[in-house]
Order: C-alpha cells, then structure tokens, then sequence
C-alpha cells in the first residue's frame, strides 16, 4: 500500500489536472458558442444564394447548353480527389481519429475499384497522419481554425476546381465532422463535385429581369459560388464539431478526475488512521515497557 | 432636389456588413462599373473585384473593397452578396502591402506548381484594397 506521502502527492497533481481539464471545457464552451454563431451568420447569405441560383434556373430551363457545364460533368471515375478535414490540436475524443479512420477506409474502398486518390488535408492531424505514411498529398491547410476566413474556403475550393476542370481528376469528395448539437457529431461524406444538379425553384414573378452577362454566364458564376459556400459550411461545421467535441472530452476528464480523487482521499484517510493507530499503540507499548 | 432613397442590403458569408436606405450605390460590375437609382428596374448582375460606393441619405459616402459577387436589384430594394468585402476605413494597409508583395513574387518566380490564377487573384484583391483604402 501507498504512503501517506505518496497519497497526498497524486491528489495534488490530479487536482491540477482537473484544474486544467475544467479550464479547457470552459475555453471550449466558449468557442463553440462562437463557431455557433458563424454558423447562424451564413444562413440568410446562404438561402438568398439559392433562392437567386433557382430563380435563374426556372428561367433556363428550356435553356440544355446549361446542363453541360464543366462541373456539372460526371465522367469515369479514376482519380479521386478526397478532402479530409480535421483539427489542428488532440485533446477532443475521437473527433480526429474518426475522420482519419473514414478516409482511410475511403482510400482503401477506391483503390480497390482501381482509381488513384489524391488527398488534400485541412488541419494538422489528418496531415500528419497521412504524410508520415507516404499518401499522395496535393496540399494542406493548417492553424485555418484559429481565425477562420471565408477566404480560405475560396482558396480551397480554387485548388481542387482547377483539377477538375483540367480533367486530373474525376471526382471530389470531403470528409468532415458533422455539427449536429453540442452533444452529437457525426463524420460525413460528401460529393462536392460533380455538382448535384440543382432543381428550379420559385415563380416566374422575375421575367422582366435583367441579365448582365447573360443567363449561361451568370449560372456558371453563381454555381462557383454555391461551391465556395459549400466548402464554407464545411469548414464552419467541422470547427464547431471540434469545440464539442472538445468540450464533452474535458468535461468527461474533469469527472474522471474527480471520482479519481475522491478516492484516493478515502485512501488517503485511512492510511492516516492507520498511522496514528500505529503511533499510539508504540507510545501505549513503550509507557507499560517503561512501568514494567 | 432631395434624391429619393431606397433599401440596400450588403451581406457576406461571415456577416451582415451593411443594411440602410441610400439614394445610390455604385458597384464594379463585370462588365464595368454602373450605378443604380431609386425605381431601377430588377437586375441580376456579377461583381469583379473592385470599389462599392454607397451615397446615403444624409449625403455623406462610404466606400468599400470587395472581391466579387452578386447584385441583385429588385422593385423591395438591393441586395448584394459578397464573397468579402471591407470598409475603406478598415483596410489594413501593411497586411495588403504584403499581400501584393507575396503575389508578385509568387507570379515572378514561375515555379512548375503554380496556381496561376490563384495568385493572380491574389494580386488584383490586394491592388484593389490600397486603391480603396488611399482614396480615403
């Protein structure tokens, strides 16, 4: 059995670890209420987008060129392009192994169907993870989440957009965390491109609209910037999947520590009684020594 | 003649930058700049990069630096999403500075894996940004 001393000593350190574990769910409370935030900021953004984007399709319909447009061309699958986002930071369960294990099976499932897969990494874990075991990167983005900017979404998008036009590659995918509540997250994947073809929605109240450039022109700008918002999405959900994640970890920790302690102090107790039991029974013995 | 005025609405995926009534907002169009009045007839257009002017009610002008995006003119009002967008005022200069910089050597140095519109992008955002912020 532990000393007493030793006893006192793990109660101390684990009581600092709770310390800080407390401390992280608190920061990671906080960020989450943020990265929450950003998600409710681009709502109206994003339904304005597509109210536009499905007025000017109903008013093309009869329009077929529009239909082959480059990202909306589905062609034989052998080049994969995978997006993998993750974190930068551990500490938040198994937020980063769960993306790395779905990509990985992803890889896995498509090299069997005999296409080659090209990853393009956002945070330092998948990054990490996928270069120390030699895959086929053709970038990375990482510390993005500290201050997230709609800017990167454009730069990612930009990167595996011009792949896929160039035809180097045949499909895009991206796997991320899902931000459903704080208490749940679930990993995704997803087909960025080739686009879904989107559905006309609304009336034809628009028909004296103005068109500058013309229709085609306005349909391929706005499908581009359907893409970056996309992405955007993305990169906001997996943000706020993180902090959860992140927040529930800690606070698991935290609980931890404290049933940790609170047995150790049944422990600690008991082996100071026994002490001073052993203290008195010496002082009892060495009195009737000192009688006899 | 006290112009009449009407609804304008700026947004960008991050936030609401600007709603109020204005008597005219200027915008770099892709086709070229244009200016739009009260009663213009409904309108769907694309942004380039370039300068957005609003003159409000009370006369007084604010400009600021975007990078694109869509303007949509209605008989409610106008609607503008942009990708992003900065009031002159906030320009940081020194980041844009070094923005250009970065840019230009990226496009001097013609390395094999270039993104080349990627960094052409990159220039004419940050020319756009010190040409905003200096006719402050």
């Amino acid at each position: 059995m532990a000393t007493l001393r030793e006893i006192r000593r793990r109660i101390a350190s684990i009581k600092n670890i709770e310390q800080v574990t407390d401390a992280m769910r608190v920061v990671a409370a906080a960020r989450l209420r943020r990265a929450q935030e950003n998600i409710m900021a681009t709502r109206p953004y994003a339904e304005k987008l597509n109210t536009i984007l499905g007025h000017l399709i109903s008013q093309m319909n009869v329009e077929e060129e529009a239909l082959t447009h480059p990202l909306l061309e589905e062609r034989e699958v052998k080049h994969v392009c995978i997006i993998s986002v993750s974190g930068d930071r551990g500490l938040c369960g198994s937020f980063n192994s769960n993306v790395i294990r779905t990509t990985t099976e992803r890889i896995q499932h498509y090299e069997e169907t005999g296409a080659d897969v090209t990853l393009i990494c956002i945070g330092r874990r998948t990054q990490e993870h996928f270069e120390r075991r030699g895959y086929d990167i053709t970038d990375s983005y990482i510390n993005i989440f500290r201050q997230l900017e709609f800017q990167t979404a454009v730069d990612v998008v930009q990167e595996f957009e011009h792949l896929y036009v160039d035809k180097t590659i045949d499909k895009v995918e991206v796997i991320y965390n899902n931000f459903k509540s704080a208490i749940l997250q679930t990993v995704l994947v997803e087909q960025l491109l080739p686009l879904e073809p989107i559905e006309p929605e609304g009336d034809s109240l628009f028909l004296d609209y103005i068109y500058e450039p013309g229709q085609v022109e306005l349909f391929e700008m706005l499908l581009h910037k359907d893409l970056n918002m996309q992405m955007w999405k993305v990169l906001l959900d997996s943000n706020a999947a993180e902090q959860a994640a992140r927040m529930a970890a800690m606070e698991n920790a935290t609980q931890k520590a404290k049933e940790l302690i609170d047995e150790l102090v049944l422990q600690r107790n008991r082996a100071r009684q026994t002490q001073i039991t052993t203290e008195i029974s010496e002082i009892v013995s060495g009195a009737a020594a000192l009688e006899g | 003649m006290q112009s009449r005025s009407f609804h304008l609405e700026i947004r960008s995926p991050e936030k609401l930058i600007y709603e109020g009534d204005v008597t005219s907002v200027q915008a770099p169009g892709v086709e070229g700049n244009f200016q739009i009045l009260y009663g213009h007839i409904p309108f769907l257009t694309a942004l380039d990069v370039g300068e957005i002017r609003i003159n409000e009610s009370s006369d007084a002008l604010r400009s600021m630096a975007t990078s694109g995006g869509v303007f949509e003119v209605l008989r409610t009002g106008v609607t503008v999403l942009v990708e992003t967008a900065e009031w002159a005022a906030e320009i940081d200069v020194v980041r844009a500075e070094s923005a250009l910089e970065r840019a230009k050597e990226q496009l001097a140095e013609e390395s094999p894996d270039l993104n080349r519109p990627s960094a052409e992008a990159a220039l004419a955002r940050a020319q756009n940004r010190i040409k905003v912020a200096s006719n402050l």
